[in-house]
């Protein structure tokens, strides 16, 4: 392995993870402020101009605040439970494509980590996984609350994967292949995914939102049921872990989506701009496009949490099961049948 | 590098396994099986069979695991529950685990070291060459367990179902 690989790669990683712990630090901030301007009111204005300093104090206290490990909880998994969270939040963006290929002197670099050519079913394989981290903290807390809590985001989570899958399904179909990278390139010019799989993106935008606890499926922290849900014993740094995994997911899911579905950091007019900008800067440019993009993404989440009230617990899995699972494999159907159809023709 | 690589891996996979059995709680004895099915990804992944590595790592840590975990929790299962085994079980235990001892041991004598295995089509295991093989020659077993599969499927569900009451 030539040592200027592992560096560009080492750049490469430490960058993203960077930039996905300010955006989630952020979304707190921006989570508050939309949530005051949805309500009109305010928000926090305190700690610096229009309060931006505020996720670094909320950030400082966590830090400060004691921690408290429940004597009956079984200490190991109590303290691993939010390292899990937080490590399946942060593993989900290593196959993202970020950018078209870069120059960079004479050195072309690829603005991803890794290219697999199983990319679309590594990222469902860590959204699976990231129900482990409130499942085992949920459990160690040794609390009925927190229990509870746990099951349910077990339950919440196998019901919505399987409706996930299955629009992932569809929207292979059209793409053929399972790199990430190809999907994004194909997406070149307009053929964004969502024109040719609005179903399967509705879904599937669903499905994340449910993946990620997020209102209106955030049952498993619902406090009027369950007192805050798993992170009840939690404290100090490890409940920070929880609620910024939380963020970090909502990023990621973002990225995802807007991947997918909204091409990436394809943009109408980019060859143009590729011809202005030249092989250094256009793809960054791209890559700042994707951002734009996400963000959109990540305001979406926001919008949809302070307007839409949580479903009750038998409407959640009504919606899962017998709404959205049948859709999704009639969407199987209704595409399949439209590319044998053009394919024939 | 690949066969240090291996050696570790499997080292691993053998250790998390011992735990699966010798841990004392049944929630851990679930978390160290989805550790070995980790380590068989890993193993898979070394093997280039993409596809099986990404399945094993969905399919049974992702979603047959949490079911396990969550059956585990529901009943939340500890020594006071755990039914009285007697000397005769424990008995029968220990005569069926020394013939699986002796059968494997006896299997694993004749087994000479051989030569590295090479694939002759490295691309084998990945998606696309593993999805021509399926729905080409290997066509019919894969629909007809499939079909198996759902009938399983039908029958979970039948059995959920609460029976009607006739006079009622």
């Amino acid at each position: 392995m030539e040592i200027d690989f592992v560096i560009e790669k080492f750049i490469l990683v430490t960058a993203i993870f960077a930039i996905s712990l300010l955006i989630a630090m952020y979304s707190t901030y921006a989570e508050r402020k939309v949530a005051a301007f949805l309500q009109d009111r305010l928000g926090p204005d305190r700690a610096g101009p229009f309060g931006i300093l505020q996720p670094l104090a909320d950030g400082v206290k966590m830090f400060m605040k004691e921690e408290v490990i429940p004597a009956n909880a079984n200490k190991w998994l109590f303290m691993f439970g939010p390292g899990l969270a937080m490590l399946c939040a942060c593993i989900g963006t290593a196959v993202i494509p970020w950018g078209q290929d870069m120059m960079i002197g004479d050195r072309l670099v690829k603005l991803q980590v890794a290219d697999i050519n199983v990319g679309l079913l590594y990222i469902f394989g860590v959204i699976a996984l990231g129900v482990y981290g409130v499942m085992i903290g949920g459990w160690a807390s040794n609390n009925k609350y927190s229990l509870l809590s746990a099951i349910r985001a077990a339950s919440q989570n196998i019901s919505y994967e399987i409706a996930m899958g299955l629009s992932i399904i569809a929207l292979l179909l059209v793409t053929n292949s399972l790199s990430l990278r190809e999907i994004v390139a194909q997406q070149h010019g307009w053929h964004w995914n969502v024109l040719y799989q609005p179903l399967g993106f509705i879904i599937f935008m669903v499905c994340a939102f449910a993946e990620t606890n997020r209102a209106p499926f955030d049952l498993p922290e619902c406090e009027a049921e369950l007192n805050g849900g798993y992170t009840i014993e939690y404290s100090s740094m490890k409940l920070g872990f929880y609620l910024f995994a939380e963020y970090i997911n909502m990023f990621v899911s973002s990225t995802i989506m807007a991947a997918l579905y909204f091409g990436g950091y394809n943009y109408p007019g980019m060859d143009y701009m590729a011809e202005l900008l030249g092989p250094t800067w256009a793809p960054l440019f791209g890559t700042l496009i994707f951002f734009l993009k996400i963000f959109g993404f990540i305001f979406f989440f926001m919008w949809v949490r302070w307007t839409i009230p949580r479903f009750r617990y038998d409407q959640l899995m009504n919606l899962g099961w017998k709404g959205l699972i049948p859709l999704a494999i009639a969407n199987i159907i209704i595409t399949g049948i439209v590319i044998a159809i053009v394919n024939k023709f | 590098m690949g066969t240090s690589v291996f050696y570790f891996v499997a080292t691993l996979s053998v250790i998390c396994a011992l735990m699966v059995v010798f841990a004392k709680n049944p929630i851990h004895s679930v978390l160290y099986l989805i550790l070995t099915f980790f380590t068989f990804t890993v193993h898979y992944v070394l093997l280039n069979a993409q596809f099986l590595a990404v399945v094993n790592f969905i399919v049974y840590m992702g979603a047959i695991m949490v079911l396990f975990l969550f059956v585990l929790m529901l009943l939340n299962l500890n020594k006071e529950s755990e039914p009285n085994k007697s000397v005769f079980l424990k008995i029968i235990g220990v005569i069926a685990g020394g013939c699986l001892a002796v059968t494997l041991i006896g299997s694993l004598k004749s087994v000479a070291i051989t030569s590295p295995l090479v694939l002759k089509n490295p691309s084998l295991g990945l998606v696309e060459s593993l999805g021509k093989e399926l729905f080409g020659p290997f066509m019919l077993p894969f629909e007809l367990s499939s079909l198996l599969l759902l009938s399983a499927m039908v029958g979970a569900v039948l059995l959920t179902k609460r029976e009607e009451k006739t006079n009622g």
